[in-house]
């Protein structure tokens, strides 16, 4: 166990330097500004230090005047004046500092989003079957956070510390060794005394953390599985259980929450504790050597202590920030580096006016190497014909269509469009020449204007209706409050049919030279089923277009039926042929009808 | 949140009164400690000996620890009183929990209830924690060193009220500009989210239609504004240090410039490291009641969340009939059933009625959102009928007592719902008592059998949280068992076999038949393969049942029917 935890914290360290580095590099334009605001803060931590230092001088003034008889004030106006000054620009500057370490880690997170954001349209599509959205969505959102917000602050404290700190110690023994090694002493025996609480608050801090872990799984089980407990009349049982936890979790909180509570305290106290060493001692050496120039100095150590004690805690605070920023950076670019599509730029051979001839060739596919779905495809479509492709689940027939897309690549053998290539042409050619009609129907929050424009450029408003018209939801959007102004959001109730009336607008205005209907009718009634194969019939008129259908009505109109089964075709014709065959086919469609 | 305190017990308010004690305390040895720094510095101005040295730092010393002694007694007292007050609150609202409904659960969403018994709760006992010792010490130490310094120097009174002042004032402007900004981002936030799960959701449609720069334009319009707010936000939060910085540094710098002028004798000298002290002490007061006036928004907002909850009425009361079996009889009597969500305007169901006798199996088929398993939840009271009556050998089931109905049903949901423990537990569920006989027949009944041998320790094979070490299918297998040990008068399968093979679906359903004889099974099915030999199938069709029957009755008779049939049965014969 030791050993293993061991290595996952070398491995740690080693993805810790990593995504630092990477971190390091990724923010390469802002290097200067970087360095500009780390210029600020080291003037305005120079000038925080030589504060006490002047203080000193002032009272040590005072005293001596007083002891003879006059305080010299024009001489405590200069030192008060000059003061003022170095206050105020150090306040200035390092509220610069501060301002473009702002405005670089903004800059960086929005870059981040911008990158993460442009990558998911450069991803191949199988990486989204092996990944989930919320996992890609939480790298956009909390993952950039987190890295923007923790360097934002760990940056600036870490810098700004590390600087105060050293400067705090060597002005401490320019002005007197011995007070200084006070300070140092003191201010170790204070963290010593906070770390014998220190060591115990980790083990009460995880123990806390297990039982509310155990507490939130058992809060997901029951609520979740509510009904269950509930007529099993289980509450008792679950009850007790949660009695349980919750009992430990009282012990390990309130212990966690004492802890956390005194450590404000405990600094505090190492704070009292040097400053009162500072007086016993600094009172000590005054009766030794005489004492007016000790009262400035001691006045100065007793801000010099509080500038000493507060940077270690905060240096302390900022590395567990990075470290966190690490693991969230690391995510960020795992995804950022994920393999992309492959570069089309050098393809120059562009199909537009196409025909619609469409031939696969001895198609072979699989998602995973491994496992071949669609096992030597071939089949030729004259222009303007309606292919159906039939089959149970899992046949391919989504699959055909993701090919046809180019979504995929082929494993080996062709897909070709009036007798060229698609590999010989961009992916972005091929979408061209497709309309597309899903299951899944999408649409935006955004006007039903948006919606149905989106993409494509040059469409009049006109079109717009005339579109609407055609597929017959046009009356349903004019009774809407703000017609085609209205807005698609949770408020405005679509249903799922006149949801896919819209998509089979927007592909009308898209107005693409083929067609393909992916199940586009599985998730209405029969009802609206109807409406929508009328609205389809007009997007298909004369161009070539494939359908997957599961309803025997759709598929009887089709020029051509490819009936698929595990990745082969096993019957091909129309719907006459087919039923004369005898076949699959046939077989399905009269089971159908067997009670007429 | 008062409404909140109002859990705090005897006990809770005995602390409280000693964390006042113990803060009074603190504060005068804070109080106490630069008399006798002053002591020292003004001694060195004279004449002072070792000896007076070593007592005032002695002193010093003791109120240095005893400062943090009573501090450490604080913050136990009031970890204390903070973690009892959640432990209480945590208890309440899970109960209360407990005893909602499906519909106040919907209301809700499951998740948001996890988040009220967890984080909002969390949230509540730190503020408690921390804010209640502010809000005690914060007044304390501001109003008793106010009294200390305000007539030692007029001078030097204004330049500390001035100071404060300007503090207050300048964190009041900044967390006013920049609160409202912070609320803005996560809308923010959410709409980042939302156009990159647009993008995700729709990226077939997406890239078919060449739209991604249309999409990254979209992106990046969200991107730029909620870079700008950021910005503007953290750009105004950037002053609150320098600035604090400055007002502190700059007050040490006044008292000392005052003191130049005001103070007329070395021996007095002491007074201005004295002074300063405490003027520091006031400005920690103001910055404590500042603190609390940040977090409070926060935890207002957790604690409205828990009050929500505890609020919350129980829309479905139970009744008071326990007897085990009235009419002997296993019966099932939808009378005009109608029912709507609460709050909603649109009936769910319309007017159903329908008998289902003992030993029958009746079975449910329609689209999605027609109404199917809302219809059978009826029957357990997960929803009660807004219309009409549903009967259980013959009694209304808003009469019964609930774990009397409880006990006559076994119900399996649509998804397979498992405890951590073993299998035997999972399957002896809540007041379910059968023996290892009994748990492996139910086993056996659903199928199940096989794979839990195969498990490692049989019955007595762990089962983790929520399930996760077992498939769905063998989730939805233990689920039904359970379901069959309670031996109950009626069975309700919502939707549950859906997550089976065919052939399976097929051999527990004969296994079921046959162990089960004189069960009343309510099916809820997608597959027409699945309820096919059902006596009596119900179909429905937003809301309306549009046939009842035999399945070779409905294909000759129901339109609807007949689609269903028409569209699965290339599915089903393929």
């Amino acid at each position: 166990m030791p050993r293993r935890m061991m290595v996952a914290e070398k491995a740690e360290k080693g993805s810790f330097k990593k995504s630092m580095k990477k971190l390091f590099f990724y923010c390469k334009k802002y290097w200067w500004w970087i360095a500009l605001s780390m210029v600020f803060g080291a003037i305005g931590v120079t000038f925080q230090i030589i504060g006490p230092n002047k203080i000193q001088d002032l009272i040590t003034l005072v005293a001596t005047g007083l002891r003879s008889g006059g305080v010299d004030f024009a001489a405590v106006g200069k030192i008060g004046i000059f003061l003022v000054c170095i206050y105020s620009v150090g306040a200035v500057l390092s509220y610069f500092q501060q301002f473009v370490l702002t405005t670089v880690t903004q800059n960086l997170s929005k870059k981040f989003r911008r990158d993460i954001s442009q990558k998911i349209n450069r991803l191949p599509l199988n990486y989204f079957d092996t990944n989930m959205f919320g996992d890609v969505l939480s790298r956009v959102t909390n993952d950039v956070d987190r890295v923007g917000q923790s360097l934002n602050e760990s940056i600036g404290t870490l810098f700004h510390s590390v600087l105060l700190f050293a400067g705090v110690l060597i002005m401490m023994f320019v002005t007197d060794w011995i007070l200084a090694l006070t300070v140092i002493a003191a201010t170790v025996i204070g963290f010593a005394f906070s770390l014998i609480f220190m060591t115990r608050a980790q083990k009460y801090f995880n123990q806390n953390q297990r039982n509310l872990g155990q507490l939130n799984a058992h809060i997901e089980e029951v609520y979740s599985g509510h009904n269950v407990v509930q007529l099993f009349n289980a509450k008792k049982e679950m009850g007790d259980e949660f009695d349980k936890i919750n009992k430990r979790l009282f012990t390990s909180g309130w212990k966690s929450q004492f802890i956390s509570g005194v450590m404000g305290p405990i600094m505090g106290f190492v704070g009292n504790f040097g400053y009162v060493a500072v007086c016993i001692v600094g009172a000590v050496l005054a009766l030794h050597y005489g004492g007016i120039e000790y009262i400035g100095i001691i006045s100065a150590f007793m801000i010099y202590v509080r500038l000493f004690s507060n940077p270690l805690s905060q240096i302390a605070q900022a590395l567990t920030n990075l470290q966190a920023t690490s693991a969230a950076a690391n995510r960020v670019f795992d995804f950022l580096e994920e393999k992309e599509l492959a570069d089309e730029s050098g393809k120059t051979l562009v199909l537009d006016n196409v025909k619609g001839d469409v031939e696969f060739d001895n198609v072979v596919f699989g998602y995973n190497p491994n496992k071949i779905i669609i096992k030597g495809f071939s089949a030729k479509i004259r222009a303007g014909e309606k292919v159906a492709i039939v089959g149970p689940t899992g046949a391919g027939k989504t699959t055909l269509v993701n090919l046809l897309m180019r979504f995929y690549e082929v494993n080996s053998g062709d897909i070709k469009i009036d007798g060229v290539s698609t590999k010989d042409i961009t992916r972005d050619n091929v979408h061209n020449l497709f309309g597309m009609v899903l299951q899944d129907t999408w649409l935006f929050e955004g006007t039903i204007k948006e919606n149905l424009r989106y993409n494509t450029v040059g469409v009049s408003d006109e079109q717009i209706v005339d579109a609407c018209k055609k597929v017959g939801i046009d009356h349903f959007i004019q009774t809407l409050s703000k017609g085609y102004d209205t807005v698609i959001d949770d408020a405005v109730n679509l249903s799922a049919g006149q949801k896919q009336l819209l998509t089979i607008a927007r592909t009308m205005i898209e107005n693409k030279p083929m067609m393909i209907l992916d199940e586009a009718t599985s998730s209405v009634d029969t009802r609206t089923e109807v409406l929508l194969q009328e609205a389809m019939d007009k997007v298909m008129e004369g161009r070539t277009s494939f359908i997957i259908a599961h309803r025997l009505s759709t598929i009887k109109n089709a020029d051509m039926i490819l009936v698929l089964k595990d990745g082969d075709i096993i019957e091909s014709g129309n719907h006459e042929e087919l039923l004369k065959a005898g076949g699959f086919y046939a077989d399905l469609y009269n089971s159908q009808f067997e009670e007429a | 949140m008062f409404k909140l305190l109002k859990n705090l017990k005897p006990i809770d308010y005995i602390f409280m009164a000693l964390i006042v004690g113990l803060v009074i305390f603190q504060v005068w040895l804070d109080l106490t400690m630069p008399t006798y720094s002053e002591n020292l510095v003004n001694g060195i101005m004279g004449d002072i000996d070792l000896n007076t040295i070593l007592i005032n730092g002695a002193l010093m010393l003791a109120c240095a620890f005893g400062s943090l002694g009573s501090a450490i007694a604080v913050g136990f007292l009031v970890a204390n009183v903070a973690s009892r007050l959640t432990y209480n609150l945590r208890r309440k609202v899970y109960d209360k929990i407990q005893n909602f409904s499906l519909a106040e659960i919907n209301k809700f969403s499951t998740a948001s209830l996890i988040t009220r018994t967890t984080n909002d709760i969390m949230n509540v006992q730190f503020f408690i924690a921390m804010g209640l010792q502010a809000l005690i010490k914060a007044p304390i130490m501001a109003i008793w060193t106010i009294t200390k310094i305000v007539n030692v120097s007029w001078q030097w009174t204004t330049a500390t009220a001035t100071v404060i002042c300007i503090l207050v004032l300048m964190v009041l402007l900044i967390v006013c500009l920049a609160i409202p900004k912070f609320k803005k981002i996560q809308t923010m936030m959410d709409n980042i989210n939302r156009v990159t799960r647009e993008n995700l959701t729709g990226i077939r449609v997406v890239r078919a239609s060449n739209a991604e720069e249309y999409q990254n334009a979209k992106f990046e319009k969200q991107n730029n504004e909620i870079t700008k707010t950021t910005l503007f936000a953290n750009r105004v939060m950037g002053i609150m240090n320098p600035g604090m910085n400055l007002l502190m540094s700059g007050l040490g710098l006044a008292i000392n410039w005052i003191g130049a002028y005001i103070i007329k004798s070395p021996l007095e000298i002491g007074s201005i490291t004295k002074y300063m002290s405490y003027s520091m002490q006031v400005i920690m007061a103001f910055m404590l009641l500042i603190m609390i006036f940040i977090l409070m928004p926060r935890v207002l907002v957790s604690a409205k969340r828990i009050n929500e909850v505890l609020d919350t009425k129980d829309s479905i009361v139970p009744g008071r009939y326990t007897d085990e079996n009235p009419d002997g009889k296993a019966s099932v009597v939808f009378e005009n059933v109608s029912f709507k969500y609460p709050d909603a305007d649109e009936y769910v169901l319309h007017n159903i009625s329908f008998t289902a006798n003992e030993g029958e199996t009746v079975a449910f088929i329609g689209s999605t959102g027609s109404g199917k398993s809302t219809l059978i939840n009826l029957i357990p009271r997960l929803y009660d009928a807004t219309e009409g009556r549903v009967l259980l050998d013959g009694v209304d089931v808003k009469d019964y007592d609930f774990e009397a109905l409880n006990k006559k049903i076994g119900y399996v949901p649509q998804r397979g719902v498992l405890f951590k423990g073993t299998v035997k537990s999972n399957v002896n569920f809540g007041d379910n008592n059968a023996d290892d006989e009994g748990v492996k027949d139910a086993l056996s009944v659903a199928q199940a059998s096989n794979f839990v041998s195969r498990m490692g320790n049989g019955i007595d094979s762990d089962i983790a949280q929520g399930g996760t070490n077992v498939s769905g299918g063998q989730k939805q297998r233990i689920s039904i068992a359970r379901a069959v040990a309670r031996n109950p008068e009626i069975f309700i399968f919502d939707d549950s076999f859906s997550a089976l093979d065919y052939k399976t679906d097929r051999k527990l359903r004969s296994a079921l038949k046959k162990h089960t004889a004189k069960t009343t099974k309510f099916i809820v099915a997608q597959r027409i393969g699945t309820i096919k030999d059902a006596d009596k199938i119900i179909v429905l069709d937003n809301g309306n049942m549009v046939g009842i029957g035999t399945h070779e009755e409905l294909l000759k008779t129901c339109p609807v029917y007949q689609e269903i049939a028409l569209s699965q049965l290339s599915k089903e014969e393929l």
